[in-house]
Formats: structure tokens, C-alpha cells, sequence
């Protein structure tokens, strides 16, 4: 890893408005993300992880410029894109792809497996033809689907294989960054462990970085180096991956993790429940977002909102008593 | 087995399907289990394997293109699959209830909360309508539903997703059913909200001595909560045991290779363990061994059908090579 950040995020706004009467007016905002800021560095892996509704899909899409953020910049390699025109955004999109995470309607039904995965090589004009559908077949076999495939069409494959032919399209163009949402959140257990085991291979191979987006935290402390924590539109911690698993630092963190179930009668471990939901990203609580559930809430919490601190080597903790919730193995 | 405990008991269950072109998918195959009172059970497995299917033939709730061709459900003695669907009817409800996956799917979305649990309650049992609206208060409370009273007269859309499930929870629990069956209760919840879920069902089932069957492919959730597995792949029981059976001396390939794959949270693991290739399409089950085309030690001996076998107290598999299986521990699957 260098210390030249390949994407660097600085407070990323992406509010929705909602639109309501005869006229549409728009009477509020939903605050999906609201000021986000962090950094991407080359070749690793950086995991976005909070539950649904915290912001991490609308983070993913904004930073690909397929929303327009509402404020904040994100420069890609060094160049502002958070405000480029389409005109210019076809270049950066070349060195940016996505693998979603259904694969059964992230593909168009009506082309066969090989138009996916040279389409994008095609609007780029890359190469020659030839080149073209040497490179496609040359990527099907590198995700574990035969030249015999190429012009099958997508309702032939199962979701695992179907996962395949998504990540050879995002490669197909070798972009430098890969934004991976959620893309083995839909499959099976023994086939989401042949997709991990890919994407990992295909990163040392490509040289690749991904922006790995889950809510699945054991399949995040497979693949992720460092994770960035998400609630409400806001990031709560930072924190490289073995740091963060073995001593998260804010209490969100903290019932987080324990919550995740582990598969093994043995492991016992304080489960933090939380109450209650996450409240409305229409009006989130003042003060910390968080404070509503957090079992160490005092009265600051509900008025001062915490700023993003280092509160150890490589970890950063948005909270005024960080650190102060913990889970011991019993 | 002490037979004055069982509360239900599955043997031999065969569920059918037929497509337009009258082919036979054998989705449940010969599929036996037990559940004890006060019990909590697991059936896992990954989709496909016939798990729900199970659940739903149960209840007789298999849809019309489906049949059960075979088999006896006991309840308490007595075989449901005899009982005309007036009786069933009986007993769906009252002495089996059902929590689903998706709680915005399995509530009308046009009846209030309220309506939907007093129209259990009334189905059921002898109550007015008043006292059973203050049953179904009573029990969206004990579900922990804050403003219970409240909540009877909102529509599903007004509740969060984890509130719906503590409504259809509460909706399953208002005739104290012997057995409740969640399939993947908490699959389409989040972390945080599946911990309350989870905590709520083992908390009631304590309460009010149920058997609970747990249907789900987490097997994080099956270590925390189930007392026995049932491991089913491809329409067939392949492993059945405690939970420490299952998981610290797994015996059949396929449960061997589940839980290796599943990646953990408390170790990082280099590379994940996998099972290769894809579950069979249920029109060409290979013969045999079902599992045989992904397993390792597959031999001629797999293509005749393996029987069940008890290898320890009540730690059932069906493998002919199950003896064999440290050698995964050396080779894993790779072949």
C-alpha cells in the first residue's frame, strides 16, 4: 500500500428530496449521507458496513457519480470528478466499475453473457474487435466460466454464475477501483465462498482496489483490510480490519459485532442488544445520531455532535466516550 | 428415546412437484425428524434443499402444483396427513403456528395489526371480541411492542421491519401453539434487530414450553439457538445431531464443507474452504448419494443410496464414507 490515496472522499453530502402535494413541492430532505469523509488507498480493500438505511449503497453510487452528491468533493486520482460533466465523467468511469448486488437484474436478459462483458470495452473503443472478444473469453475463463458460455444467455446461470459474469464486466475495461455492493449478500453459503475466494484472487492478479460495501461483518473480516462503520448518513469509526474486529471503539461498533452470530456452540459472548430501530434519516436525532440506542449515552451526546478522533493507531472514533462499551468472550 | 416427550415426529416424507410438462421434481424426498416439548430444532441447508417445503407440508400448505406423496406427520400420535382439511384447520393455528421470512409479505397489508391477531384469537377460542382485543394487546406487549395499544390499530406500513416480525410473532404465539416453525425468522432483519428477534423467541419458547423448528441457512443463528440440527441437501436428511455433533464432529462431506465455507467473524481465514460446483437441479438429482458429484470421497459404492446410520447417541448420518472424514481435515475438497 502507498500513502497516495487513490480516491479521497471530503465531506460527501447526498440528500433526497421529498416531494409531497399537487405541486411536488418538496417539503424535507432525506439525509442519506451527510458528510462523509475518508480516504482509499491503492490496492487494499476497504469495507463500508453499517445496517440497512445507514447510507453505505447511497455512498457507493455517489462516489461512482451515478447520484450527484448534493455537496462535498471526491477526487479520483488527484482530479475533482464531484463535479465534472458527463462529457468528462466517461474517462473516469473507465478506471471506476461496479459489481451490483443481484445479479439476477444487473443483467440484461436479452444479450448474451459475452455482448456483457465486451459492451463496455466496445463504448470505449479499446481495442480492435478481435482483441475485444479475445480479451472477453480470455476474462470469462479468468472467473471460472468456459469459452463454451459466451453466447449463452443470463437465465441459463445460477446467482453464483451470474455474480461471475458481473465481476468479468466490471473488469473487462481494468479499472483501477471496483465498487462492490454487496455482491455475495444474494448467494448461497457454499458458492459465497467461491465468489470470495475470486474476487481475492482477482485482486492480486489486477492489481485492483475495491470499496467492498456489506452488512455482513464476517464476510467484511474475510476481505476487508480496513472498515469504515456507517449510521444514519454518518461515518462512526474507522479503523484498519484487525483492529476493528478485535477492539471496536465505538459503542455502535461494539453491539454490532457482537450481534453477529457465530457458528459455533462454544462461542459465547455478551450480546449487546440494542433497543429500539434506527430512527428516521428524515430527522436524525441532534446531537450524535447514535444516542437514542446507545447504552453509554450521556446528556452531551444528545447535544454536542462527536467529530471524527484518532483514538488509536490507525483508528478513528466519532464519539465523546469512546471505548467505554466493550464485549469480553465468556 | 423417551416416546411420552415427542412432540412431532416426521417420517418419511415425500413432497412432489410437478411443471407444465409433468416432469417429477422431488423437492422433499424421504425426509424424517423428530422434535421433543420445549425443544428447539434446526433445518438447514441452502436453498433448494428442501427445507421449507418441509415446514409448509407440515401445515399441508404446499401449494396446488405440489403433493405430499408419502409419509406420516405425527403430532403427538396423531398423523396430520389424515385429517380432513376441516380438522387441519384445527390445528394450523392452534396447535402449530408459522412465522415467515418476510413479515411485509405474510401480513395483509389492508387489516389493521389488531384485526389480524383478534382474528386468530376469535378463530381459536371462545372470547368476545373485546376481551380478545385485550388478549392481542397483552401480546404485542409481551412481544415487546412499546404502545401496544396503539399499534393494534396501525396498518403493517406503519411498523419497521423488525416491529412486523414482533406483530407476526405475536400473531403465531396468541394460541399458545405447541410447536411455532420459523423459517428464517430473522434473514430479512438486521443484525441488531435479528439479536432482539432471536433473544425474543428463546425468551417465549421458555416461557410457554414450545418446539420450536427453526428453519434457516445461518448457521451462526443454529449454534446460538437450536438444540439438535437437521442438515438436509437436495431433498434428503443428510446429518442429524446435537449441535456439538454437527458442529465439532460434523460426519457427512456436505455438513464438513458448509461450515468450513462459512466465513466467521472471529478468525481470518486466508482462503475460504469451498464445496465445489452447484446444487443439483432437482429434475437430475444424481442417483444415489445426492451429494456425490461435489463430494470428495466419492466412489462407486455412492451411486447406491446411503442409509442412515447412528454413529454415536442419536448422531445420525447417511454416508457410506462418513468414517473417512478426517481425511478432509488434511485435503479439504480440493480433489
Amino acid at each position: 500500500m502507498n500513502n497516495v490515496p487513490l480516491l479521497q472522499v471530503e465531506d460527501l453530502k447526498k440528500y433526497f428530496p421529498i416531494k409531497a402535494g399537487v405541486f411536488r413541492r418538496t417539503v424535507g430532505w432525506v439525509k442519506a449521507v451527510d458528510g462523509v469523509s475518508f480516504e482509499v488507498f491503492p490496492e487494499e480493500t476497504l469495507g463500508i458496513v453499517g445496517e440497512s438505511g445507514c447510507g453505505k449503497s447511497t455512498l457507493g453510487m455517489t462516489v461512482m457519480r451515478l447520484y450527484e452528491p448534493t455537496a462535498g468533493s471526491i477526487f479520483f486520482q488527484g482530479e475533482d470528478i464531484s463535479s465534472l460533466p458527463a462529457s468528462q465523467l466517461k474517462g473516469v468511469r473507465r478506471n471506476i466499475q461496479m459489481i451490483f448486488q443481484d445479479p439476477f437484474t444487473s443483467l440484461d436478459p436479452r444479450m448474451h453473457i459475452g455482448s456483457i462483458v465486451e459492451e463496455g470495452m466496445k463504448v470505449h473503443r479499446v481495442a480492435s474487435p478481435p482483441e475485444v472478444r479475445r480479451r472477453a473469453l480470455d476474462l470469462l475463463e479468468k472467473v471460472g466460466l468456459g469459452a463454451e458460455y459466451f453466447s449463452r444467455y443470463p437465465h441459463e446461470f445460477s446467482g453464483g454464475q451470474r455474480q461471475r459474469i458481473g465481476i468479468a464486466r466490471a473488469l473487462a475495461l481494468n479499472p483501477r477501483l471496483v465498487v462492490a455492493d454487496e455482491p455475495v449478500s444474494s448467494l448461497d453459503v457454499s458458492v459465497r465462498s467461491q465468489i470470495l475466494n475470486l474476487l481475492k484472487d482477482l485482486k492480486r492478479e489486477y492489481q485492483l482496489t475495491y470499496i467492498f460495501i456489506s452488512h455482513d461483518l464476517a464476510v467484511v473480516r474475510q476481505i476487508c483490510d480496513r472498515v469504515i462503520v456507517m449510521y444514519l448518513g454518518k461515518v462512526v469509526e474507522i479503523a484498519d480490519g484487525d483492529t476493528f474486529f478485535s477492539s471496536p471503539s465505538h459503542p455502535y461498533s461494539v453491539a454490532l459485532t457482537s450481534a453477529v452470530p457465530v457458528p459455533d456452540p462454544d462461542y459465547e459472548v455478551k450480546r449487546i442488544i440494542l433497543s429500539g430501530d434506527v430512527p428516521s434519516p428524515i430527522n436524525p436525532p441532534e446531537g450524535c445520531r447514535f444516542h437514542t440506542r446507545c447504552p453509554v449515552a450521556q446528556e452531551v451526546c444528545s447535544q454536542v455532535e462527536p467529530a471524527l478522533e484518532e483514538v488509536g493507531e490507525n483508528q478513528w472514533v466519532a464519539c465523546h466516550f469512546p471505548g467505554s462499551l466493550s464485549w469480553e468472550r465468556a | 428415546m423417551e416416546e411420552n416427550n415427542l412432540l412431532l415426529q416426521v417420517q418419511d416424507l415425500k413432497v412432489y412437484f410437478y411443471n407444465e410438462e409433468g416432469q417429477e421434481l422431488k423437492a422433499v424426498d424421504g425426509v424424517g425428524f423428530y422434535l421433543r416439548k420445549g425443544e428447539t430444532i434446526a433445518l438447514v441447508g441452502e436453498s433448494g434443499c428442501g427445507k421449507s417445503v418441509t415446514s409448509l407440508a407440515i401445515l399441508r400448505l404446499v401449494d396446488s402444483d405440489g403433493k405430499i406423496q408419502g409419509g406420516k406427520i405425527l403430532l403427538e400420535g396423531r398423523d396430520l396427513l389424515s385429517l380432513s382439511e376441516r380438522e387441519m384447520r384445527e390445528v394450523r393455528g392452534r396447535d402449530i403456528s408459522m412465522i415467515f421470512q418476510e413479515p411485509s409479505s405474510a401480513l395483509n397489508p389492508v387489516y389493521t395489526i389488531g384485526d389480524q391477531i383478534i382474528e386468530a384469537i376469535i378463530l381459536h377460542q371462545k372470547l368476545s371480541y373485546r376481551q380478545a382485543r385485550k388478549t392481542a394487546e397483552e401480546l404485542l406487549r409481551l412481544v415487546g411492542i412499546p404502545e401496544a395499544r396503539k399499534r393494534l390499530d396501525e396498518y403493517p406500513h406503519e411498523l419497521s421491519g423488525g416491529m412486523k416480525q414482533r406483530a407476526m410473532i405475536a400473531m403465531a404465539l396468541s394460541c399458545h401453539p405447541k410447536v411455532l416453525i420459523a423459517d428464517e425468522p430473522t434473514t430479512s432483519l438486521d443484525v441488531t434487530i435479528q439479536a432482539q428477534i432471536l433473544e425474543l423467541i428463546e425468551e417465549l419458547q421458555r416461557q410457554l414450553n414450545m418446539g420450536v423448528i427453526l428453519i434457516t441457512h445461518d448457521l451462526g443463528v443454529v449454534a446460538g439457538m437450536a438444540e439438535r440440527v437437521v442438515v438436509m441437501y437436495a431433498g434428503k436428511v443428510v446429518e442429524e445431531g446435537s449441535r456439538w455433533d454437527i458442529f465439532h464432529h460434523p460426519h457427512h462431506p456436505y455438513t464438513w464443507g458448509l461450515l468450513h465455507s462459512i466465513p466467521r467473524l472471529d478468525v481470518k481465514q486466508e482462503k475460504l474452504a469451498i464445496i465445489p460446483g452447484v446444487v443439483p437441479d432437482p429434475l437430475n438429482f444424481p442417483s444415489g448419494c445426492r451429494f456425490r458429484n461435489r463430494c470428495p470421497l466419492e466412489d462407486e459404492v455412492c451411486l447406491t443410496e446411503p442409509s442412515r446410520e447412528e454413529i454415536e447417541n442419536q448422531h445420525y448420518v447417511y454416508c457410506h464414507h462418513h468414517s473417512q472424514i478426517e481425511v478432509l481435515e488434511t485435503r479439504g475438497f480440493s480433489q
